[in-house]
């Protein structure tokens, strides 16, 4: 009794379990933006569209089964009203079936035809796909507006932005399910994305074609705000990194600057402009490290830095051995470039 | 007899599936142990430490470790000098004459130390492990014999034959003469 129970329970439990997949911040159910609104449009028309479907050829499958048999017995040789009306349904059938795939087809064109958002605005950002991290550059009209950013794009609501998308060692593919379908990022070659939020939100997303070890931990973050919001936040990212405001900060601006982290990193306004990593001139002002891994604190910063193979095995930021002292000055150093 | 057969014929097909280790996290005692390395006094020729054999030899052997030598050799710019391997302000790797000596200590020992003749330091910009996986992969481009290994092949186009092909050593017969005093033997 208690088993039949608890299996009830369970049944009834997984379809909402299955379905609990459908919201939240990485979902294509969850559609904010204009590309994504178009397709879930078409997905929920197909899918209710087969469902009638299937539900007509199974409806239509169980009856002769059922009367089948007995039809056959009584039967001696064709029955002329029988054949016609079996020529009938048919004939029907076929209609049907031509009529539905036309419709799709026509549909699937459109949908296709709106996800090339027409008329971008002059907001322009390269993206860089590698293993395993997104490089961020936003064009701005003049060359000393353009900066280096990772793993957070930050784009104003309303607005179509343009992507430029390039893969920098293998080919990776960008899929923000909450705004727009998935677009590949290809070596040697360059994509475009349009990316338009209709509401403010945070919209996670991730790397969708497998391109090796680390290809799971290979997320990016949407953040659209409103226009000033926005703008406040292209200023202060266009700024060089902040000056060390204690002793201990510039302790781990000179662990930084002597170490080999400089030669993979760049902090804008230091001496180093390694472009192997991530820029960091603003990392402690981004919500994550390492391609949605960790929540940024001082405290996964210094995880982080002192064994990036055991958090991310295999990724490409090789571990530096550090004193305790260096640690800790690096990873406060680090935590104070917002 | 019959079960006999299909779990050796099943043992035969999965034999094939041993995968090569990746050793994606060096200790850092080993890292430290693995920079030791013992040199002649005129910086040509000498020694790895123990621990490289102890390892088996893991920067000449293994696939991977080839492969993350290859990126670094772009990723801290070899190529501005070096080229593909052809040379340019610095010396060719592809011919497999070696100034310093072709061994992988004596490689090591130019990348970690950097040499008198132009040649930078890299000490200050590479951990151990990665000098380690920089000269083996820089060993490749200059051998002169098959390894069971290679790197991965290019996406863009090769300027010269992939290094999973025979050794484009074999093409060269003639080498460069030392200009320098101080740059050892001609091979
Ligand atoms: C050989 C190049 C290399 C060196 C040297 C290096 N890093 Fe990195 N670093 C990377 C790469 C590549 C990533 C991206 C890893 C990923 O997400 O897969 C990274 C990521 C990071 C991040 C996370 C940034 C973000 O926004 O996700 C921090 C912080 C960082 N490194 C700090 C350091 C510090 C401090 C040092 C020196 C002790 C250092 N790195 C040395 C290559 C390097
Ligand atoms: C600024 C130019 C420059 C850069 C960058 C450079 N090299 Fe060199 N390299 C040289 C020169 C010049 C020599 C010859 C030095 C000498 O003969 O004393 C040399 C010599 C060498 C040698 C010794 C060759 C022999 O015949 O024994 C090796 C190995 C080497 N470089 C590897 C590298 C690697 C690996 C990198 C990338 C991390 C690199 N080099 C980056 C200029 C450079
Ligand atoms: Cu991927």
């Amino acid at each position: 009794m208690r088993t039949r129970a608890t299996r009830g329970v369970l049944l009834a439990l997984l379809p909402s379990s299955v379905l609990a997949g459908c919201t939240g911040w990485q979902s294509a159910f969850d559609a904010q933006g204009a590309s994504a609104i178009s397709i879930k449009q078409l997905m929920v028309l197909m899918v209710v569209i087969c469902s009638v479907v299937w539900a007509l050829v199974i409806a239509v499958l169980i009856r002769a089964l059922w009367r089948g048999r007995e039809q056959v017995e009584r039967s001696i040789g064709p029955d002329p009203v029988i054949e016609r009306r079996t020529a009938r349904v048919v004939v029907a059938a076929v209609t049907a079936t031509v009529i539905v795939l036309a419709v799709f087809t026509v549909v699937s064109f459109f949908t296709t035809r709106a996800l090339t958002l027409a008329g971008h605005d002059d907001l322009t950002i390269k993206v860089r796909g590698q293993q395993w991290w997104w490089g961020l550059e936003y064009l701005g009209p003049t060359p000393d507006e353009r900066f280096e950013t990772a793993n957070e794009i930050h784009i104003p609501v309303g607005r179509n932005v343009r992507l430029q998308l390039e893969g920098i060692d293998v080919i990776h593919s960008l899929w923000v399910p909450g705004l727009a379908g998935k677009q590949d990022l290809i070596p040697g070659r360059r994509n475009e994305l349009t990316l338009r939020a209709e509401r403010p939100g945070a919209y996670r997303g991730q790397c969708s074609e497998f391109c090796g070890l680390q290809h799971a931990h290979m997320a990016l973050l949407v953040i659209a705000e409103q226009q000033e919001t926005f703008d406040q936040w292209m200023r202060s990212q266009r700024e060089r990194a902040t000056d060390p405001s204690d002793a201990e900060i510039a302790a781990g601006q000179q662990v930084f600057l002597s170490r080999p982290c400089a030669a993979c990193h760049a902090i804008r306004g230091t001496s180093a402009t390694g472009t192997n990593g991530p820029d960091l001139t603003h990392v402690g002002g981004r919500r994550y490290i390492a391609a949605g891994l960790l929540e940024t604190t001082r405290g996964s910063l210094a995880a982080w830095i002192s064994d990036p193979q055991t958090l991310k095995p295999g990724n490409n930021m090789p571990m530096v051995a550090l004193s305790a002292d260096e640690l800790r000055s690096v990873s406060a150093y680090l935590a104070s470039l917002k | 007899m019959r079960i006999l057969l299909v779990s050796l014929g099943v043992a035969a097909a999965t034999a094939g599936c041993q995968r090569e280790e990746r050793q994606l996290r060096v200790d850092p005692p080993v890292a430290a142990a693995l920079d030791s390395i013992t040199l002649m006094p005129n910086g040509i020729s000498g020694a790895p430490p123990e621990i490289y054999f102890a390892l088996d030899r893991p920067y000449e052997t293994n696939a991977y470790n080839l492969s993350q030598g290859k990126r670094l050799y772009s990723w801290f710019g070899c190529k501005g000098c070096h080229a593909d391997g052809q040379g340019g302000a610095g010396p060719a790797f592809l011919d497999g004459w070696w100034n310093y000596g072709p061994e992988i200590v004596s490689i090591f020992a130019s990348i970690r130390d950097g040499r008198p003749h132009g040649m930078p330091a890299f000490r200050d910009k590479m951990t151990t492990e990665q000098i380690w996986q920089l000269a083996g992969y820089v060993q490749t481009i200059g051998a002169y014999s098959i390894k069971t290994a290679a790197p991965g092949r290019n996406d863009e186009k090769q300027t010269r034959p992939a290094e999973n092909r025979g050794p484009a050593a074999k093409r060269f017969d003639e080498g460069p003469t030392p200009i320098h005093l101080d740059q050892g033997p001609v091979p």
